[in-house]
């Protein structure tokens, strides 16, 4: 028997199950899809906000604010890419001036740092590309940047180091309550475990709903984004957010830790929780949009768009609580935007919570919570290049031209716990593919490495999904 | 440090052809550097023939034409690495590259040559709306795991685009037992060579489907539907007219692009036309030294012409590296004017023309019945007429030296007329 | 007399042919706009007799690659391209082999062999 079971392997999931991991307990983390990050978490801003846009009072400002300072600690620990690059809210009349105001001072309600009001030739002098009409920004320097699914992976690596069970492709199809446990139906098979943690995202309300009777929902809201190429990654060094109106909050520009831009997103109040399809209308908006903060978009520098859902609660606020129908099973919900950055603070105190409840947690001594460093081969000097080819000849070998990642990069992300499987999930952690050339010359000597160090076949290597093929057979093999 | 007197990145036709023609004029110490396994280049995936008809006087496959360079170059023992990477050009022609055996190596040359290539436009550059399921491939990556890797791609294929790439494709999906719905030109005419749309498309009653685009990807996990849609005169898609076609494949055949990142850190300037170096009439590019040929500097139709513009860089390296070559500080701009879309060489130095000056175009447009007029200081120096022209065939225009000779520090330009 | 265009294909050139009935030159066939001789030849066999030259990949065991390329050293009725696959298909030879190499001698029995289109060495044991 488990004693606590996490549903989902998204950014909330991964941080609790590496929190738990520092007591003595057994733990199952169940992820439906292929590979962890593969929600919300894969699409997203991005964003460790400085905690000045939530209403004050709120679970969203309260993790928020505790949430941004945590990330330098964990992201060395876990050796993720953060940085603290600040940002900006972009006024473009006196009236929205009035606007940064309010923010401001809401800002000073949530005891966020160093909040400064700017006026034009001051954010001109921290971001000269930015339009003619900006009037003046609020500026906050604490907000950063991080890799948000390299940073679930790495946290369910880390995880795994430390003896939680990881179960990709178990979707939950049914919950049992018994008398002091749960008995969890998966597609694959049945768990027995003590505690559940709810932290399916989209899906959190259906997963509550099998448990209790409903009292909230999770209404999926779609947003499109852009991806322009490195060549272009410093029309922006920060994050610049428009002011928002009765509009709405307006589009994103910023760069991201690995020094693309990225656009977006719109917001979308969408009914099927699967659905990350991009419209060529909502796309357009956010091209619009974005001409507003920047007097120069290069949209023809564009390398891909996507599309993803916000997990958007019917309560307004993060819904982080034992459900007060089931003992033992609790909801972290709704955690939309700014969830990644309240992402460390809800998951230590879901774990105070939950060995406060309990009693009986005892520390993990043999807790490790650094993960073995990724070595990124092109970050290193030319001794460390020679040093780490001499080791591991497959350093040697560039398979990713657009981004220079080496053999020995992949072969690495696929042999590390809670390592890549598919195409997708080898892009997710070393980023082959995710170049200007998208994996048109480096792809089918991916699938080989992965066939090799999977002992599969070259066939059966899929993009994402398991139902995601890639090959439909070899050739002369219809005969 | 090791030291040479010509480094050659890139190991296809162009790469091939200079090291060959540089050796030829009198360099010995010449080192080629292949990212790939063997030489060759794209060639290798391209086992269709049409190849070599200028250069041998008959018709080969990718594979062969490859060959016959790859022999030659190693019957006059020329040095070459494979699996190995350049990681950067510094602009006094410090090469840096690693392997797997020599691990990091740095070389000092005295002259580069930049043969890259080019790579595909994807599906993110094209922005097509829908979800992000297996089964979108670029034809190119299609064709390496058909014809190299013997992966089949999918059953039931729509082609996106009509360059030559897609209609090849066409052909071997059908002959390697998948059936292709059709092939997709948002102009009305296909984008790459009459023959191909004979030979590729009609000969397996493979539609041409003309004005029309992809505008969304159906499929959760892989490709399960596009939906195709008709374009007007100025190629904007006519709503109401999408059809849905199912399948599991989509084939991305949309252009390519001359690969570049390793030219612009040494300092290149790039034409934004071509998307390439721009280059002198030795196809030296504005950092002295440093040469470029092939699809590198702009994306051929004929590799063929590849290998002659490659003859022509290696042996101006050669003679760069021997002094011999002029280095005057005037010469003669080349301007693309009215219907021409790019001119390669952009600069040349009359100086070093041996007989003739060999111009490469695309034109704009589809033309008939028109010519080629070329202007220096706006007076006519030569008209070529032209019963049909159209962007996707390159345009040759050979001019004989005697006609420059007297000018310096002009205009030569090329433009479009129609004939009355 | 009724007239047929076509497209050349024997050279990248791709000449719009016409061609025309005629009963007193020696092919039957006048044919217009050709740039070389090639292509009054090709039009008129295009007309009598279609032709083509098969280009596919043969299976290779310990080889640098996992397939061959092949080609007809000549052409083959454009009727009989897929029972020429099916040959094609059926065929796996083994490294190392030289470009030129004849694989299937008299294909189809129409004169012309089936060739490798380039050498490959044995696969490198890593």
């Amino acid at each position: 028997m488990y004693d606590v079971t996490i549903i989902g392997a998204g950014i909330i999931g991964t941080f609790i199950a590496r929190e738990l991991a520092r007591y003595t307990l057994r733990i199952a983390l169940l992820e439906k899809d292929n590979d962890v990050a593969n929600g919300t978490t894969k699409a997203n801003s991005a964003i460790i906000h400085a905690g000045y846009d939530a209403k004050s009072g709120t679970l969203k400002a309260k993790f928020n604010a505790l949430g941004n300072p945590m990330f330098d600690k964990v992201c060395e620990e876990l050796d993720v890419p953060f940085k603290r690059i600040g940002s900006l809210v972009l006024a473009f009349s006196e009236d929205q001036m009035e606007t940064l105001g309010e923010l401001y001072e809401q800002g000073r309600q949530n005891k966020i740092p160093d909040l400064r009001i700017l006026n034009r030739d001051e954010v001109k002098a921290i971001e000269p590309n930015i339009s003619e009409y900006v009037v003046g920004a609020l500026h906050a320097p604490t907000a950063g940047i991080v890799g948000p699914w390299e940073l679930a992976m790495a946290l369910a690596e880390n995880a795994v180091d430390n003896n939680v069970d990881l179960m990709l492709n178990n979707e939950v199809i049914k919950i049992e309550k018994q008398e002091d446990s749960y008995v969890i139906f998966t597609n694959e098979q049945q768990i027995k475990t003590k505690y559940v943690i709810n932290c399916a995202g989209v899906y959190a309300d259906n997963l509550h709903n099998m448990v209790a009777k409903p009292s909230f929902e999770i209404i999926p809201r779609r947003g499109q984004y852009f991806v322009l190429d490195k060549s272009e990654g410093n029309i922006t060094n920060s994050i610049l957010f428009q002011c928002p109106t009765k509009l709405g909050k307006g589009v994103l520009v910023l760069p991201t830790v690995h020094e693309n831009i990225l656009i977006g997103p719109d917001a979308e109040d969408i009914e099927n929780k699967e659905n990350t399809e991009t419209t060529e209308e909502r796309l357009c908006y956010v091209m619009e949009a974005s001409r507003k903060t920047l007097s120069n978009v290069p949209f023809n520098s564009v390398i891909t768009s996507f599309a993803g859902l916000r997990a958007k609660p019917s309560t307004e606020d993060f819904i982080i609580e034992e459900s007060n129908q089931s003992k033992g099973f609790i909801n972290v919900a709704g955690i939309e935007s700014p969830g990644l950055s309240a992402a460390p603070a809800i998951a230590e105190y879901v774990v105070n919570m939950l060995r406060d409840m309990d009693g009986s947690f005892k520390l993990n001594e043999e807790f490790n919570p650094i993960r073995r460093k990724m070595t990124v081969f092109m970050a290193l000097n030319e001794e460390e290049k020679k040093e780490i080819i001499k080791k591991d000849p497959r350093y040697g070998r560039v398979i990713c031209r657009c981004e220079n990642i080496t053999e020995g990069e992949i072969v690495d992300s696929i042999n590390r716990n809670a390592g890549a499987r598919t195409f997708d999930g080898v892009k997710r952690r070393v980023r082959p593919g995710m170049g200007r050339c998208q994996g048109g010359f480096c792809g089918p000597r991916v699938m080989e490495i992965l066939a090799r160090e999977l002992g599969e076949d070259i066939v059966d290597i899929v993009k994402d999904s398991k139902k995601s093929y890639i090959a439909t057979g070899l050739t002369k093999n219809n005969v | 440090m090791l030291k040479y007197d010509i480094v050659i990145i890139g190991g296809g036709p162009a790469g091939l052809a200079a090291a060959i023609e540089a050796k030829k004029n009198g360099i010995d110490s010449i080192l080629v550097i292949e990212r790939d396994r063997e030489l060759g280049g794209i060639l290798q995936q391209c086992i269709h023939n049409g190849f070599g008809l200028h250069i041998f006087k008959e018709e080969l496959t990718g594979p062969e034409y490859a060959e016959k360079f790859i022999e030659e170059l190693e019957n006059i023992g020329i040095e070459y690495k494979l699996d190995t990477m350049v990681l950067d050009v510094t602009d006094d022609k410090i090469v840096n590259a690693i392997n797997t055996k020599d691990g990091v190596l740095t070389i000092k040359s005295k002259a580069v040559i930049f043969a890259m290539g080019c790579r595909e436009r994807t599906r993110g550059a094209i922005n097509i709306a829908g979800s992000r399921p297996s089964g979108v491939y670029n034809a190119g990556m299609a064709q390496r795991l058909i014809n190299m890797e013997g992966v089949m791609v999918g059953k039931k294929v729509m082609i996106l685009g009509s360059g030559d790439i897609g209609l090849i494709m066409a052909r071997r999906l059908t002959l390697e037992g998948a059936e292709v719905i059709g092939v997709l030109s948002r102009d009305n005419f296909a984008a790459g060579l009459m023959r191909n749309v004979v030979q590729c498309l009609e000969d397996y009653n493979i539609p041409l489907m003309l004005r029309q685009t992809i505008s969304k990807i159906n499929g959760k996990d892989r490709v399960e539907s596009v939906v195709v849609v008709n374009l007007d005169e100025n190629k904007k898609p006519i709503s109401g007219s999408e059809t849905v076609y199912e399948c599991d494949t989509l084939l991305l055949s949309v252009g390519l692009i001359p690969e570049n990142e390793l030219s612009r850190n040494a300092g290149i300037k790039i034409d934004r036309a071509t998307k390439g170096p721009i280059v002198n009439e030795s196809m030296e590019t504005n950092v002295n030294g440093i040469f470029a040929c092939g699809n590198v500097v702009h994306v051929h139709d004929l590799v063929d012409y590849v290998t002659e513009e490659s003859r022509r860089a290696g042996k101006s390296a050669a003679g760069f590296v021997k002094g011999e070559l002029n280095n005057n500080e005037s010469f003669i701009e080349t301007k693309p004017s009215k219907g021409i879309n790019y001119i390669v060489p952009h600069k040349i130095r009359v100086e070093n023309l041996e007989k003739s000056l060999e111009l490469f175009m695309r034109v704009r447009g589809v033309y008939k019945n028109s010519k080629l007029v070329v202007k220096l200081n706006d007076k006519i120096i030569k008209e070529l007429k032209k019963r049909h022209m159209t962007p996707s065939e390159m345009e040759k225009i050979v001019i004989n030296k005697s006609l420059l000779s007297e000018q310096k520090d002009a205009v030569l330009t090329v433009e479009v007329v129609k004939e009355a | 007399m009724e007239k047929k265009e076509m497209v050349c294909i024997v050279c990248p050139v791709g000449c719009r042919l016409e061609v025309f009935e005629d009963d007193k030159s020696k092919s039957g066939y006048i044919v217009k706009n050709a740039a070389c001789p090639r292509g009054e030849i090709y039009a008129v066999k295009e007309l009598k007799n279609p032709t083509r030259v098969v280009t596919s990949t043969v299976k290779i065991k310990n080889g640098l690659l996992n397939r061959l390329p092949v080609k007809t050293d000549g052409t083959i009725s454009k009727d009989k391209i897929f029972e020429c696959m099916e040959i094609i298909n059926s065929i796996e030879v083994d490294a190392p082999i030289k470009v030129g190499h004849i694989i299937v001698e008299n294909v189809l029995g129409e004169g012309v062999n089936i060739i490798a289109t380039r050498s490959m060495a044995l696969a490198e044991k890593e």
